[in-house]
């Protein structure tokens, strides 16, 4: 496979790009494999490439029912930072993030990791005395995060119309190593690594059943044959509760779509990410100069990755009234996707009640920041059997305990 | 070069001459011109720069798919970037700025970038920008984002205001060609309620420009009668300027009206978006031409036929004086046609196909017009316009037989359907064929609740093509019965694919021929992205950027996906398309938005007393929607200051708090009493008549989640107060409960938190001022003791008067009707004048309460904390057999000794212990985090005690009394503190129960 470099892009260029191969290769599912992943979106790939890599473990099929990367992955506002307020939220973002950091390197795959600051604004005494905790409770976790100055927001932001009038800004929670990444980009990176080990990215292979024997798994039905498998992790997102429902378990989760829209590009305005949760938005600017929105979830549950007009109206409300200069620009498109949602809100990281069979799902509306991190500590929980200190704490059995990990008052729209 | 015609022009009026500015330049036009017109007019077709590689780019259509002539348009507060010129009407004063180029439109450094096209391939960044790594955020991005980005930034608060309407209507038809005029007539004659929009200021479409033949009559005229006739019907409400913008479950649709862009007026709403409830929705939306793969496609002065012919027919506008048509289908001979009738030049029309016979076809020769068929164009050159077209076989590898002056080219494609709207919601497409096009499959419509289809597609945009199929397609489509409007059929010629132009183009031409104009993207990016394994058409596109500029693939997507279909060997069905999302063309922030902006974004709810405090110097602070004084610092004095002022003149003396925030619910009925008991921990049915009860309320999952004082009215009636955040909150919990779980429980919730004013008037003082007050009220300790309330007259006023306290003094929380709030404070005010009756804010009550140990829902308590946390057992019925969270709470986790519990934390020196501040244990958690023990969750300084108090929740708290624990501070240091009871005042409650 090429490595890719600006001076491979020069050698291809006089040879009319002919020489280029493809980014990851396209194989006939083998009979068996020591692990199957379920779903090549972001996580998907991240455990399987993770496995790879630190657990030696290549003899890995990732299927997927449709493109690989086109859930939740290809949908995001591609928001990454890592300030949470409960220790196993703190710790396994922080993680991702801090392999954001170096995976266009670690990938060969430039996925534009830009760490360009990301401030949540406080724009309520309550939300002061939130963001406060939460960046005491930073300082502590090794997650480097300050509480700002209106004046500071200001600099750091000057399209902000910091002064209200109906929710003046107090404060911000800011974090000058989160950012954004391109999301597309950080699928493809893993899927081409994974297929540079060796691994099997197979699309249009939807799994229509799992087949266990005496509890343990055995292995996956497909339209494109059965295939055998020692361990089994299942990565679907949107569609975790059917695929478990395969796997003969629930989950408590409920599946809600989630919204996002691009405005037309325009000149650079904004170089950081704000989230404005008092009043439900949050935007940055792409590399393409869209501002990137993004704002609440669906009320009720559904599958169509469509969504309701009146959210759009809410969030675009919000950010005109928080960037006054965004009113005259114009909304190019707007999408959703199919969230996820536990009821604490964070993610589950978990053997299943079917032996040698794990799950990963539950992101609710912040799955993208934690990519990395999600497929490193689901790799060791496959790979181990058990989970690592990372996933420990994201565990099923949370919910018949009571052990919920609660970031609702970190934010009330928690991305 | 492009120029206005002295004659001609359908939409225009050559009496009215508009003045406007582009770069700079004043130049002028004609009422009814469009921006693009007029420029075109002024012999200006150079008009941008394109999105990556800053080529020079001329006006390529007449409509809302333009992807090139984009302007900044207008200044200051009425500024918009990205406007497309093809569809702003001109008005006198308009100014207008060509985009994304520095220093200027005619010389662009920017355009290295197209000298260094081959560097730059589809997803090179992907490739390239590894190293070093702190470049990207700091050197790269920075660079690629300044080059990319078309418009600038708005700098100011829009100026225009903007509004909703709702509708609802039996049809809407969007579209008002033919097509749509005739769906509309149908649906409207059958008595239904229609709704006919139109994204242009005129009616007919195309129509009229191609020269149709209705019912006799030229298309202008059956258009003009047939408008007159809706216009009379009561039954049809008809917009022009108005957009289909999308189209969403059960029906609901979008549409965007403009209604002063063509004609600015600051009084009058910009843009108006209706919101239309339709039972059915015809989508006669027309359909747009395809440009055609061949290289020095985006030359400026390449434009799509049909535009060419719009601009002379419509706006008597040449988009240049000599024009080769380059064609695979009819319809390019109309526009040669229209430019030989305008008395222009047209050197030859190439039709690729290898018969050039029809009528259209001879009536170009019998108009002297030279007819090259099995002809293309393999390449046009021209230094930033088209000056040379060199022109080849179709069939062949490209080489040049013949070489044409020419300053513009006209060319199709074929035409696709428009079939956004049909798409938005579900609808599915199905190949055409014989007009190689995507159009809607009629056997798999959006549908709705009950499974029929809601949208029907019409016309054009239903893939129908002849006059005479419109007609007879758009009748059916809207539901007519009897006659539909009539057309004579027309002999046309099949039209021929032809995805590259010539077939057999080399590397060299295919790197030459633009896909997606405003993207850059080219016939080898698409085949880049194939052979690179990106084959599902979504990682194309996202790879290649094809179809994501503002234009959103309008021109560029089939074009695109046929290339990429010939890559993968297969069909274009096969293929498929991407997903067509809202809106159809972008729509204004502004009006999405609507009119909750300024004033009416959240409007503050305002108490019956919100101006006094207003007047009097309150300090605001933001809760729910209510803005409530924080305090109310007089002239030179600090908030903090005023906050020790209000808390000392209240423990001293006597203190008004306004409360009418605090959430009223009234709960009512034969069953009210058990329902109570469900929601709240405590017993709530036993509560006597004229007692009250503090309550505390749960989620399911048995964290606390509001509380208040519960008091009981009458025997089947009972007041819940809420937080004051809390109220729209819990009245909705109570009702999902009601409708969802206990729907057969005779029980109303009715929420009359705006019905009443209340006021607390706190202090030792305070029974005297009401009792200065007068009335029929006996407000004496035996008469009203603490926990009780009554109902009577104090002064004049009618109240209702609890004896419950948050701050631990004797206090009186008297609710008055909204409408006596304001007398009854100032009265209150009045009768306190001889004890400096203290008006405070919420801080104060917030460190009254502290000091005195009560919690608070949201300081104490965060979605994770349950009663037990807090020492609240007391309040919690050990007799129920259940209530909301009772369950939860007995969980392993819940039930866990080593959960963190409250207590108060007293410093060491008296200091704050900072607002967040966790106490930390030696050690590391297993994920290299310091361990924790506990954290605060109120802290004060105390007026009362001069020292910092505060409470917090930790780990075994109340059985480590006397323990010291270690909060470290942000930036270095720690604060040590005392873990002691959280009660700090009057433990016994002696201030309150007298």
């Amino acid at each position: 496979m090429t490595r890719y470099s600006a001076f491979a892009v020069a050698r291809e260029a006089f040879r009319d790009h002919q020489g280029w191969t493809r980014a990851w290769a396209s194989p006939e599912p083998k009979r068996k494999y020591d692990v199957i992943i379920i779903g090549a979106g972001g996580h998907g790939l991240a455990t399987a490439y993770y496995l790879g890599k630190n657990h030696g473990i290549r003899n890995v099929a990732i299927l997927e029912k449709g493109w690989l990367g086109g859930g939740n992955t290809g949908r995001n506002t591609t928001i990454i930072r890592s300030n949470y307020l409960q220790d196993p939220s703190a710790a396994i973002y922080e993680k991702a993030r801090s392999l954001y950091e170096d995976l266009s390197q670690d990938l060969n795959y430039n996925v534009m990791f830009s760490p360009r600051g990301v401030m949540m604004l406080a724009q309520t005494e309550h939300e002061v005395r939130g963001y406060k905790r939460t960046a005491y409770a930073n300082a502590l976790q090794g997650v480097k995060t300050e509480f700002i100055s209106p004046a500071r927001v200001k600099e750091f932001c000057p399209i902000i119309e910091i002064r209200g009038p109906r929710y003046p800004v107090l404060g911000a929670l800011w974090q000058a190593r989160g950012g954004t990444a391109r999301h597309d980009a950080v699928a493809w990176g893993y899927a081409r690594k994974c297929s540079e080990m060796g691994m099997d990215v197979i699309q249009k292979c939807e799994v229509t059943g799992i087949r266990s024997d005496g509890g343990v798994v055995k292995g996956v039905t497909t339209n494109r044959g059965d295939i055998d498998c020692d361990k089994l992790g299942i990565v679907v997102a949107g569609h975790s509760g059917h695929v478990a429902d395969m796997a003969g378990f629930r989950l408590p989760i409920e599946s809600v779509a989630l919204q996002a829209l691009v405005s037309e590009p325009i000149k650079p305005c904004m170089d950081v990410v704000v989230m404005a949760n008092t009043v439900h938005g949050y935007m940055s600017q792409s590399d393409k100069g869209e501002m990137v929105i993004g704002g609440g979830a669906d009320g009720y549950n559904n599958y169509t990755q469509r969504g309701s007009f009146h959210h759009i109206e809410e969030t675009v409300r919000a950010l005109n009234e928080t960037f006054p200069i965004i009113s005259r620009l114009k909304m190019l498109r707007m999408w959703g996707g199919i969230v996820d949602m536990t009821g604490d809100r964070s993610p589950i990281i978990s053997p299943t009640p079917l032996g040698n069979c794990f799950i990963n799902c539950g992101w609710g509306t912040g799955g993208f920041k934690a990519i990395p991190g999600s497929g490193w500590a689901t790799a060791e929980m496959i790979a181990k059997g058990a989970s690592g200190p990372l996933a420990a704490e994201f565990g099923l059995d949370r919910f018949r305990e009571g052990r919920f990990i609660d970031e609702s008052v970190a934010a009330g729209v928690a991305h | 070069m492009s120029h206005r015609l002295s004659t001609g022009g359908r939409l225009i009026d050559r009496s009215e001459r508009r003045s406007f500015r582009f770069n700079g330049k004043t130049m002028t036009g004609f009422a009814g011109d469009t921006l693009a017109a007029a420029l075109l007019g002024s012999g200006q077709t150079l008009v941008g720069r394109s999105f990556k590689y800053h080529r020079p780019r001329g006006i390529v259509t007449s409509g809302g798919e333009e992807p090139n002539a984009l302007m900044n348009l207008g200044t200051a507060k009425t500024f918009e970037p990205n406007a497309r010129a093809t569809t702003t009407e001109l008005f006198d004063g308009l100014t207008a700025e060509s985009q994304n180029h520095w220093p200027s439109l005619e010389f662009d450094v920017g355009e290295i970038n197209a000298k260094l096209s081959r560097f730059l391939p589809a997803g090179f960044y992907y490739k390239t920008f590894l190293w070093p790594r702190a470049f990207w955020k700091h050197v790269y991005e920075p660079v690629i984002r300044a080059s990319a980005g078309l418009g600038k930034a708005p700098r100011h608060r829009d100026a225009d205001h903007y509004e909703y309407m709702h509708v609802t209507t039996d049809v809407l038809v969007v579209g008002g060609g033919i097509a749509g005029l005739t769906a509309a007539k149908a649906a409207a004659v059958s008595g239904a309620e229609v709704m006919l929009v139109e994204q242009t200021a005129n009616w007919g479409g195309r129509a009229p420009v191609d020269g149709a033949v209705i019912d006799g009559q030229p298309a202008e005229d059956w258009v003009a009668a047939t408008v007159a006739e809706l216009e009379a019907m009561p039954n049809v409400r008809l917009r022009t300027r108005a957009m289909g913008a999308g189209v969403y479950d059960h029906g609901y649709s979008l549409v965007y009206e403009r209604l002063t862009d063509h004609a600015p007026d600051p009084s009058r709403p910009r843009h108006r978006l209706w919101k239309v409830r339709a039972g059915r929705i015809v989508t006669a939306t027309g359909s747009i031409e395809r440009p055609l793969s061949f290289a020095g496609n985006d030359l400026p002065g390449v434009m799509l036929a049909a535009a060419v012919r719009d601009y002379v027919v419509n706006y008597g506008v040449a988009p240049g004086k000599r024009t080769v048509v380059v064609t695979n289908n009819d319809d390019g001979y109309r526009t040669a046609l229209a430019l030989k009738e305008a008395g222009l030049e047209v050197p030859v029309v190439l039709d690729a196909r290898k018969q050039a016979t029809g009528p259209l076809a001879d009536a170009a020769r019998e108009a002297g017009i030279r007819v090259a068929a099995g002809r293309g164009i393999a390449k046009v050159t021209g230094k930033g316009k088209v000056e040379v077209v060199h022109i080849c076989d179709q069939a062949g590898a490209g080489a040049v037989v013949e070489e044409v002056r020419a300053d513009c080219v006209a060319m199709s494609g074929g035409w696709s359907p428009v079939v956004h709207l049909w798409s938005h919601c579900g609808g599915k497409l199905t190949w055409d064929d014989e007009n190689a096009c995507f159009r809607p499959d009629p056997d798999r419509a959006p549908t709705g609740a009950d499974g029929t289809p809601f949208v029907a597609a019409a016309g054009a945009a239903n893939g129908a093509v002849t006059t005479a199929e419109v007609l007879a397609d758009a009748w059916a489509a809207g539901g007519g019965s009897g006659e539909a409007p009539k057309a004579d059929a027309e002999d046309r010629q099949p039209m021929m694919p032809v995805w590259a132009m010539p077939a057999q183009a080399p590397y060299a031409l295919r790197a030459k021929s633009w896909l997606d104009f405003q993207n850059d993207v080219k016939v080898t990016d698409v085949e880049l992205a194939a052979r690179e394994g990106f084959q599902s058409v979504e990682h194309t596109k996202r790879y290649t950027t094809l179809g994501m500029a503002t234009d959103q693939g309008k021109l560029s997507n089939i074009n695109g996906l046929a290339v990429l279909a010939r890559e993968l060997g297969e069909d274009i069905p096969a293929v498929g398309t991407t997903t067509f999302r809202p809106p159809y063309t972008p729509i204004s922030m502004g009006a999405i938005g609507g009119e909750a902006r300024g004033e009416l974004f959240q409007p503050v709810r305002r108490t019956p007393i919100h101006d006094w405090h207003e007047e009097n110097g309150a300090h605001w602070e933001p809760v729910g929607h209510w803005r409530r004084p924080y305090a109310f610092p007089k002239e030179g004095e600090s908030t903090h200051d005023a906050v020790t002022r209000e808390v000392r003149a209240t423990r001293e003396r006597v203190g008004l708090l306004d409360a009418s925030t605090l959430g009223k619910l009234i709960v009512k009925g034969p069953d009210a009493g058990r329902f109570l008991d469900m929601l709240y921990t405590n017993m709530m049915s036993t509560l006597p008549v004229g007692k009250c009860r503090y309550g505390l309320m749960c989620t399911e999952n048995g964290f606390l989640t509001d509380d208040g004082v519960v008091a009981r009215l009458s025997d089947d009636a009972w007041l819940c107060h809420t937080t004051t955040g809390g109220a729209d909150r819990i009245h909705a919990h109570m009702e999902e409960w009601l409708q969802t779980e206990w729907w057969d429980w005779k029980v109303y919730v009715a929420n009359v938190t705006e019905q009443y004013a209340q006021v607390a008037v706190v202090g030792p003082k305070a029974r005297e001022v009401l009792q200065a007050l007068g009335g029929d009220m006996d407000l004496s300790k035996e008469a009203l003791p603490f926990m009780q309330w009554a109902e009577g007259r104090i002064g004049d006023f009618d109240a209702r008067v609890f004896r419950i306290s948050f701050s631990g003094e004797l206090s009186y929380e008297v609710a008055v009707p909204a409408s006596q709030g304001r007398a009854f404070w100032d009265a209150l005010l009045d009768a306190g004048r001889k004890h400096s009756i203290t008006p405070y804010g919420t801080e104060a009550l917030h460190v009254m309460r502290a000091e005195k140990g009560f919690i608070m829902i949201g300081d104490e308590t965060d979605g994770t904390v349950i009663p037990q946390d807090l020492g609240l057992n007391w309040a919690i019925s050990k007799k129920k057999e259940d209530y909301l969270g009772k369950r939860a709470q007995e969980r392993d986790h819940m039930t866990d000794p080593l959960r963190w519990k409250l207590v108060g934390l007293e410093t060491l020196d008296g200091s704050v212990i900072p607002d967040g501040a966790y106490a930390a244990e030696e050690g590391l958690n297993l994920n290299g985090q310091r361990k924790t023990e506990g954290r605060v969750t109120s802290t004060y300084y105390s007026p009362t005690l001069d020292r910092g108090i505060a409470m917090g929740l930790v780990e075994r708290g109340p059985d480590r009394m006397g323990e010291v624990i270690d909060f470290p501070l942000i930036g270095g240091g720690s604060v040590k503190a005392k873990i002691v009871s959280p009660v700090f005042y009057d433990p016994d409650g002696e201030k309150q129960n007298v």
